[in-house]
C-alpha cells in the first residue's frame, strides 16, 4: 500500500508575517508545517503501521518549503517530494491543484491521498476536493475518524446536528481534521532517522506543467487591498476577591443594553 | 439586471445571504434537493448550478461558508475556470469582497477576476433585511459524478447540541468554556442561563466531550461575532482568538492573570470561575 501525505509550509503568525508589494503573502519568512496537517501525517504513520505502507510527504512552496517536509519525514513519512518552481509564487487554489495532481501522476499515484482540512494562513478548504475531481478518485472530507480496511475507507464526518458515516473505495482521497487524533511529538531518534531520508526536488518543467498555468498571471483572485486588524486593546482587568467585579460586569451589561 | 444565485441551506442564514444578493443584483434562490448523502456530493451539486449559469445572467454565485459550501465553490470554480472567495464577510456592488486573514489578525478585499464570481459567505454577516421575496429554484441532481458516487453514506447519528439555547452564530451573547470550565459545567450553563445566551467553548472542552464539537469556537470551529463574548476558563490562544476576536465585546474570567485572552478583553476577571460566573449570575437574575 502507498500513502501520499499533501503538507504546506505556511508562514507562522504568531511571529509576523509579510505581504509584498503585489499584496502577496511572503512565503521566504519565518514558517512551519501546517499544523493541520500533521493530523493526517499521524494517520499515515498509524495505517502504515496497521497495514504495512509507504509514507510519501509532498510538498508544494518556496525553498524553505523543505522544512515542511523535514518535519513530515520526523513524523513518519518514508520520503518526500517538494515540488519547487519560481513560476509558482501567487498560485491560486486552482493552480496549486493542477501542480499537486500531476506529482501525484509522477510519483504514480496512491492508494490513499491524505490532506488537512486546511491550512493555517489561508483555510480555504479548497484543495482537497479539487485534488480528487483531477485525480478523478472518491473524496472523504472532513474526517474526525479514519478507519482502512479491505481496501475501503471509512470516516465520521460531524455537521452541526448529525454525524455521518461514510465510506469510499480506495484508492481515495481523505481530509483529516483535528479531531481524528492528537500527533505523536517526534522522538530524538524519529529526527535523526529523518536526517538520512531523502527529498526529492521536482519543477514544472519534470511535471510536464505549463508554466502559464500557473503563478499570478493564471490566478483569477486579484487582492486589492490588505489591512492589519488593529489589536484590541485590552480593558479593564480586575481581580475576582474584590466587591468590585459582579458590579462592573452588570454596568458593563447595562451600558451596552445586554440586559 | 445580473442574476446573483444564492444556495440556500439554513433558514436564518440564508435569508441575510438572499439579503446581500439583494444588494447586488437580482436575488434568486438555489434549493437543491436530496438526502444524507448530497453532503458527499458536492460536484454533482456544482455541475447543476453550472447548467443554470449556462441558462441565465448570472454575475455571481454565493454558497453558505462552511466546507460543504467551499467544496461546492472550489469545483464550480474548476467547472467554470472562474475562482472562489471563501469566508466572506461582506461583498460591494462592485463584487469585491472582504475576509478575515491570517487567523484574524488581518483583512484583504479581492475580487474575482472572471464571471461568474464565487464566494463562500459567513452566517451573521452586517446586512439590511430585504423585504422582496426572491425567486427560488429548485435543482434535483439525479445522477451523481462517478468518483462521488463510489461514496456511500453507510450511518446518520443524529446529535442534539443547543437544547433550548440560542443558535451560536445568532446569538446576542455566548459564554464559552475552556479547559478551566469543566468537567462539571454548571457554573457556565448558570450564567448562560441568566443571560439566555449560547454556550460555546474551546477545543479542549470539546476534545474533553464537555462541548458539542458543532460549538466549538475558533480556526476549527465556528467564527462567532456576538454583541458579547464570555471567555471562562480559554486561555486565548491564537486559535480559539482567530474564531471570537470579532466580538463587540469580551470579558474573560481566568485565573491566571498572564492568560493570554485579558490582552483581548474589554473587562478582565482574574479569579475562579466557579465563583464569578454563580456571582454574576445571580446579580443578572436579581436586576
Ligand atoms: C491570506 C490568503 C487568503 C487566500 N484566500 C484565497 C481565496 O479566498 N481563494 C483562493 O482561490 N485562493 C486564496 N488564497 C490562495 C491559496 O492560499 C492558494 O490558492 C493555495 O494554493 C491553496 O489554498 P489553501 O492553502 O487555502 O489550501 P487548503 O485547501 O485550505 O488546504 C487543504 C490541504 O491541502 C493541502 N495543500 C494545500 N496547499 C498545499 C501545498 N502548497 N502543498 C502541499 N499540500 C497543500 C494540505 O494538505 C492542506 O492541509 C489565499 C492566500 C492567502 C495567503
Ligand atoms: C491546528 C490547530 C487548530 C486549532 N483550532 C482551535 C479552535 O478552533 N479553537 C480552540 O479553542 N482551540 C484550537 N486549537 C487549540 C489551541 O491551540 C489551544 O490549545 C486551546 O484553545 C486551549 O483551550 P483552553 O484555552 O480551553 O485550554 P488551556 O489553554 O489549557 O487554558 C485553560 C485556562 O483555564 C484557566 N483556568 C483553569 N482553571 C480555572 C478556574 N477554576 N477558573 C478560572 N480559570 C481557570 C487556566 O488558567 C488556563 O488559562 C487549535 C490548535 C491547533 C494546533
Amino acid at each position: 500500500m502507498k500513502i501520499i501525505v499533501l503538507v504546506k509550509y505556511v508562514p507562522d503568525i504568531e511571529a509576523g508575517y509579510r505581504f509584498n508589494s503585489a499584496r502577496r503573502l511572503d512565503r521566504t519568512g519565518e514558517g512551519l508545517l501546517n499544523q493541520l496537517d500533521e493530523y493526517p501525517l499521524e494517520e499515515a504513520r498509524r495505517l502504515a503501521l496497521e497495514l504495512g505502507a509507504e509514507v510519501v510527504a509532498l510538498t508544494m512552496g518556496p525553498d524553505e518549503a523543505e522544512e515542511a517536509a523535514r518535519r513530515a519525514l520526523q513524523m513518519g513519512a518514508d520520503r518526500a517530494v517538494h515540488v519547487l518552481d519560481d513560476a509558482l509564487e501567487g498560485s491560486d487554489a486552482v493552480a496549486t491543484s493542477l501542480v499537486l495532481a500531476a506529482a501525484i501522476g509522477a510519483l504514480g499515484g496512491a492508494d490513499l491521498i491524505l490532506c488537512g482540512a486546511g491550512s493555517a494562513d489561508s483555510t480555504t478548504s479548497l484543495i482537497p476536493v479539487q485534488l480528487a475531481a483531477r485525480l478523478q478518485i472518491p473524496a472523504l472530507t472532513g474526517a474526525a475518524s479514519l478507519t482502512v480496511s479491505n481496501q475501503v475507507a471509512t470516516i465520521r464526518r460531524d455537521q452541526d446536528t448529525r454525524s455521518l458515516e461514510l465510506t469510499a473505495p480506495l484508492p481515495a482521497l481523505v481530509s483529516v481534521t483535528d479531531k481524528a487524533n492528537e500527533p505523536a511529538y517526534p522522538s530524538a531518534k524519529a529526527v535523526m532517522l529523518a536526517r538520512k531520508k531523502p527529498v526529492a526536488v521536482l519543477d514544472l518543467e519534470e511535471l510536464e506543467v505549463d508554466p502559464a498555468a500557473v503563478g499570478p498571471g493564471a490566478a483569477k483572485v486579484t487582492v486589492m487591498e490588505i489591512e492589519p486588524v488593529p489589536p484590541r486593546a485590552g480593558g479593564q482587568v480586575l481581580e475576582a476577591d474584590s466587591d468590585d467585579v459582579v458590579a462592573a460586569f452588570v454596568s458593563l451589561l447595562q451600558a451596552n443594553a445586554l440586559i | 439586471m445580473s442574476e446573483i444565485l444564492t444556495l440556500l441551506d439554513d433558514p436564518a442564514a440564508d435569508q441575510e445571504r438572499l439579503a446581500l444578493a439583494g444588494t447586488l443584483g437580482v436575488a434568486v434562490g438555489v434549493r437543491v434537493v436530496g438526502g444524507a448523502e448530497l453532503i458527499a456530493r458536492p460536484g454533482t451539486v456544482a455541475r447543476a448550478l453550472a447548467h443554470l449559469v449556462a441558462d441565465r445572467p448570472v454575475a455571481a454565485v454565493i454558497l453558505p461558508a462552511g466546507l460543504f459550501g467551499a467544496e461546492v465553490g472550489s469545483l464550480l470554480a474548476l467547472v467554470l475556470g472562474s475562482a472562489v472567495i471563501t469566508d466572506v464577510i461582506a461583498i460591494g456592488r462592485d463584487l469585491t469582497a472582504t475576509k478575515a486573514i491570517m487567523a484574524g489578525t488581518a483583512r484583504s478585499r479581492a475580487r474575482v477576476s472572471a464571471s461568474p464570481a464565487i464566494f463562500t459567505v459567513q452566517a451573521g454577516i452586517d446586512v439590511a433585511p430585504s423585504g422582496a421575496p426572491a425567486e427560488v429554484v429548485e435543482i434535483a441532481p439525479d445522477s451523481a459524478e462517478i468518483s462521488e458516487a463510489r461514496v456511500e453514506v453507510k450511518g446518520v447519528a443524529e446529535r442534539t447540541a443547543l437544547g433550548n439555547r440560542p443558535d451560536l452564530l445568532s446569538a446576542n451573547i455566548i459564554v464559552s468554556a475552556g479547559r478551566g470550565a469543566g468537567p462539571d459545567l454548571s457554573a457556565i450553563e448558570e450564567l448562560a442561563d441568566a443571560l439566555g445566551a449560547a454556550v460555546g467553548g474551546s477545543r479542549a472542552a470539546v476534545d474533553a466531550g464537555w462541548v458539542d464539537p458543532s460549538l466549538q469556537v475558533g480556526q476549527t470551529g465556528k467564527t462567532v461575532s456576538p454583541k458579547l463574548y464570555v471567555a471562562a476558563g480559554i486561555s486565548g490562544a491564537i486559535q480559539h482568538q482567530a474564531g471570537m476576536r470579532g466580538s463587540a465585546l469580551i470579558v474573560a474570567v481566568n485565573e491566571d492573570p498572564d492568560a493570554p485572552i485579558f490582552e483581548v478583553a474589554d473587562l478582565g476577571i482574574v479569579g475562579d470561575l466557579a465563583e464569578v460566573l454563580p456571582a454574576a449570575a445571580a446579580a443578572v437574575r436579581g436586576l
